[in-house]
């Protein structure tokens, strides 16, 4: 198949960037990485400069992978990255618009590779737990309720890959960290320092100039792990009553 | 007291503040009208003329009424503040974005809330401000031993205008679109959602949504078209 690609172009974080167009021979059973990895191939050939993108799994973990196509977050097909969609989800002779994510907190490095440390500051803030909590326990030695044991590992899902903050009209981030705070406050291990953990992850968040939610509810329709928005409720009410709790959860 | 300002300037905290007072607003929507039913009344305006009186004049009802002048300047304040902030945090924008979801209410809550509050001005100014500026007249009616505001009279003159109804209808698709998605997205703010109930407030919402607006449109539609 026959595309053409109208790639965002950006040398460096200071550079303005713009839009060029390119030509290219694809086939259907192609990962749209793959298709990206024939054009860079060629651009290589031609002396000129590849196309960098962000990738490393491309098997739908990792979250690096992510870009805009034709104005989503990791393309058109649901709950999927766009390591692992595949060409036949396009057209013959279709014009591919490609993005990098765009917000304040994601400034661009070059091309389609946005810089997400924000993310990590949020996780290092408070998204762990303090104890070594050694090997995988055996099964049942701590008792949990299967429906929050699965309602964790659902926010566990996350991958961290920011299509959420790029798909948000506000560019914010807090179904990220509310998936990150439901995953740990969820689980007997991570229940103990709940608050603090919150508090700490939500002032982070803040503090990277994310915007404020509006419940508009994009970035769970475009999360590859279709985490859900009941994560960013459970934050919200952790954070309200963690607020005027009586413990001390702030330095 | 750090506690509280930092909880009050935190995203969530400032979310928390339009939630409550849009809450307060959605109930003082639904007093406002089940009383302002009356002015469909053919009764010369006695129910509703006395109405208004016992609106101005008791004690409790005014002090809640400061109450929520404070709290519609606190709610337009908040998200005017929330949207310029979310309004910043993309400055490069894309030059395409599509969405799976997200409504247009949702996306123009702002927006929304400005022709609200447009509306509410002239709305005041129109009633409230004449009547507090002792420009309307006085009726007296059997049973009552003092005089009232014939407010009626002046809702009937005001409703015989095609452009004010026009304006009134306009408030009132505003109010639904803010409505559609306020009133679900108060109950997320708060962090209540939850598969038991958020199909309810969803479905109280819209259905609230659609209700209320068309019930304050009856209003200067029966006027105009049936008086
Ligand atoms: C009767 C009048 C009004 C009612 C019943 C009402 C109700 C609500 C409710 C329930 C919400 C949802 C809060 C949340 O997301 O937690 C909301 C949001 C909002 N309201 Fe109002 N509102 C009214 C008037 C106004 C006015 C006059 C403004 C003026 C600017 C305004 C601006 C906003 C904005 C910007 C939001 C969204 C904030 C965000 O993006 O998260 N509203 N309103
Ligand atoms: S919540 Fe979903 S969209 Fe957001 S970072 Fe996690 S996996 Fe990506
Ligand atoms: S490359 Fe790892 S998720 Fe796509």
């Amino acid at each position: 198949m026959k595309l053409t690609l109208k790639i965002w172009r950006q040398k460096d974080r200071e550079e303005t960037g713009g839009f060029e167009t390119y030509q290219v021979e694809a086939s259907e059973e192609m990962s749209f990485l793959e298709m990206l990895d024939v054009l860079n191939q060629e651009l290589i050939e031609q002396k000129k400069e590849p196309v960098a993108f962000d990738h490393d799994c491309r098997e739908g973990i990792c979250g690096t992978c992510g870009m805009m196509i034709n104005g989503q977050p990791h393309g058109p097909l649901k709950a999927t990255t766009t390591c692992q969609l595949h060409m036949r989800h396009f057209n013959d002779g279709e014009t591919i618009l490609i993005e990098p994510f765009r917000a304040n907190s994601f400034p661009v490095v070059k091309d389609l590779v946005v810089d997400r440390s924000a993310f990590d500051r949020i996780i290092q803030a408070g998204g762990y737990i303090s104890v070594d909590t050694g090997q995988a326990p055996d099964g049942n030695v701590i008792p949990i309720e299967k429906d929050q044991a699965s309602s964790a590992f659902d926010a566990a899902a996350c991958i961290g890959c920011g299509a959420c903050v790029a798909a948000c009209p506000n560019a914010s981030a807090v179904l990220f960290t509310g998936a990150k705070v439901s995953h740990l406050t969820q689980l007997p291990q991570g229940d103990v320092e709940s608050k603090r953990r919150v508090q700490r992850m939500v002032a982070q968040m803040n503090k990277e100039g994310f915007g404020n939610c509006s419940n508009i509810s994009a970035c769970e329709a475009e999360c590859p792990k279709e985490i859900s928005v009941a994560n960013i409720a459970r934050m919200n009410r952790e954070y309200i009553s963690s607020s005027f709790s009586t413990d001390k959860v702030m330095d | 007291m750090n506690w509280l300002s930092r909880f009050f300037t935190s995203s969530i905290g400032r979310k928390l503040i339009m939630s409550l007072t849009g809450l307060f607003l959605i109930l003082f929507l639904v007093v406002h009208l089940v009383g302002n039913l009356q002015l469909l009344n053919e009764d010369d305006g006695f129910s509703f003329n006395t109405y208004a009186y016992f609106m101005t004049h008791n004690g409790l009802v005014k002090t809640i009424s400061f109450g929520l002048y404070f709290f519609i300047v606190l709610h337009a304040i908040q998200g005017i503040v929330v949207t310029i902030h979310n309004r910043k945090s993309r400055k490069k924008n894309y030059r395409q974005l599509n969405f799976r979801e997200a409504d247009f209410a949702s996306r123009n809550m702002a927006v929304l809330g400005l022709l609200i509050l447009a509306f509410l001005f002239m709305h005041m100014g129109d009633f409230w401000l004449k009547m507090k500026m002792g420009q309307l007249d006085m009726v007296k009616y059997d049973g009552v031993n003092y005089p009232v505001n014939d407010l009626y009279t002046r809702v009937n003159t005001a409703f015989s205008v095609w452009w004010i109804v026009v304006l009134y209808v306009i408030g009132q698709i505003a109010l639904f679109f803010h409505l559609k998605h306020g009133f679900y997205s108060a109950f997320q703010t708060l962090g209540w959602n939850h598969p038991k109930y958020t199909p309810i407030i969803k479905g109280i919402g819209l259905v609230f949504s659609v209700v209320v607006p068309l019930g304050f449109a009856l209003i200067p539609l029966y006027i105009y078209f049936v008086r």
